[in-house]
């Protein structure tokens, strides 16, 4: 799935008038993703039945909306900052208390450059209750390319602004030339995998939490369910499982409950499912 | 929410204004460090945040920091150094001195609502 050249050129036009930003050539997959969240919640098969839409309609709200997905660019530490407290008040806690080997196991099921991966990684770190713990993360993307960049843990000074406290910067990171590199210490617990969601998992091992925040945005009804049921399989039945903000099990996948943890909410696989579980 | 943005370049005050005027702020500004703390000795109350920039005439925003955390009917206030200043020793001197968040230039107005965010800052709150 590629966005068609028409469709191109006028989103092309539309980012340049509003933000003065060139999408080149060869950025035709950057625009695809992140047109897709915007053209299935307005309810179009596909990019480029979205754009001829918009094209059509150029409703001033939809426009800026499509130039705001093409501009707010980098990931952010600790984004959207909630789950991340949530990990560390609730998550952690109470699975310190249940796990007798002293051993968590976290996958970060689409780790883009890595921000939410070292993310968990330093969360855990900052959890009293898991002092002295081991904590895995395994991190997988589908995108060599970011999956190289991620392993490097190196960020310019534009993506540590995002989202990183200066405490935790200067605490776990170090500075190499004109960028930032976080702390191998950090680095050594995260472990790259490339990773197609959409077929059957590798051998993975079973996590304690999952993450796969804004992912199933990008996935029609019968790929996301495959998905869910997937985690299912890899999570152990008290895992808890992080959602995007705009993202739910309900009517996806029913073994799924919603669980508020502090200001967030998590998933957990419903008790009479856990059973089932393979 | 009231902010005081220090810097003495007018064209920062004036981007760092904006963003933080369409969260929702009340904005003073001053162009040094001295005259940030006149500013907030004639304000009725101290404001909530005090964006600093480092290198200024007169009173750079280290010298302002240390001088607004010496005063305890300051300590209320919330200082963001925000400057172009990106050495990691700097970063850990201006935490000693008693800033609480660090933005380096140059940032984009989501950085600065994502640093207000971590510090509870961020008056029209969640989503950013």
């Amino acid at each position: 799935m590629t966005i068609g050249t028409q469709a191109f050129a006028f989103v092309r036009e539309l980012v340049r008038a509003e933000s003065a930003i060139v999408l080149e050539t060869g950025k035709e997959y950057l625009v695809e993703s992140r047109l897709v969240p915007l053209a299935r919640a307005a309810g179009h098969p596909d990019v480029d039945a979205y754009v001829a839409d918009l094209s059509k309609r150029r409703t001033p709200a939809a426009l800026k909306q499509v130039v705001e997905a093409l501009t707010t660019n980098e990931t952010s530490w600790f984004r959207d900052s909630d789950p991340f407290t949530a990990l560390r008040q609730s998550v952690f806690p109470a699975l310190a208390k249940t796990r007798s080997n002293r051993t968590i196991r976290i996958w970060a099921g689409a780790c883009s450059s890595g921000q939410e991966p070292y993310s968990i990684v330093m969360t855990a770190l900052d959890t009293p209750e898991l002092a002295g713990w081991r904590v895995e993360v395994v991190a997988t993307d589908l995108s060599d390319e970011m999956l190289d960049r991620a392993r490097k843990g190196e960020y310019s000074q534009l993506e540590v602004n995002r989202g990183l406290p200066a405490t935790t910067m200067v605490r776990h990171f170090e500075r190499s030339g004109l960028s930032w590199r976080i702390n191998q210490s950090i680095r050594d617990r995260v472990e790259f995998r490339h990773l197609n969601l959409t077929r059957p998992l590798p051998p993975m091992g079973r996590f304690d939490v999952v993450f796969l925040r804004n992912v199933l945005i990008y996935f029609d009804l019968p790929t996301k369910r495959d998905v869910l049921k997937r985690v299912r399989q890899v999570m152990a039945p008290d895992g808890h499982l992080f959602l995007g903000a705009a993202e739910m099990t309900m009517g996806v996948d029913d073994a799924w409950e919603r669980v508020p943890a502090g200001r967030s909410s998590v998933y957990r696989i419903r008790e009479e499912q856990r059973t089932c579980v393979p | 929410m009231r902010a005081v943005i220090v810097d003495d370049s007018r064209a920062m005050r004036r981007i760092v204004g904006r963003i933080l005027g369409d969260a929702g702020y009340e904005i003073s500004e001053a162009g040094d460090g001295l005259e940030a703390l006149a500013v907030l000795e004639g304000l009725e109350s101290p404001p909530e945040l005090a964006c600093v920039d480092w290198n200024m005439p007169v009173m750079d925003g280290l010298t302002f920091i240390t001088e607004v955390r010496k005063r305890p009917e300051w300590r209320s206030i919330t200082l963001m150094m925000v400057t172009t200043e990106s050495e990691q020793d700097r970063i850990v001197r201006a935490l000693a001195a008693g800033a609480h968040e660090y933005l380096i230039k140059p940032f984009t107005g989501e950085a600065m609502l994502e640093k207000l965010d971590l510090l509870g800052l961020l008056p029209t709150s969640t989503g950013v």
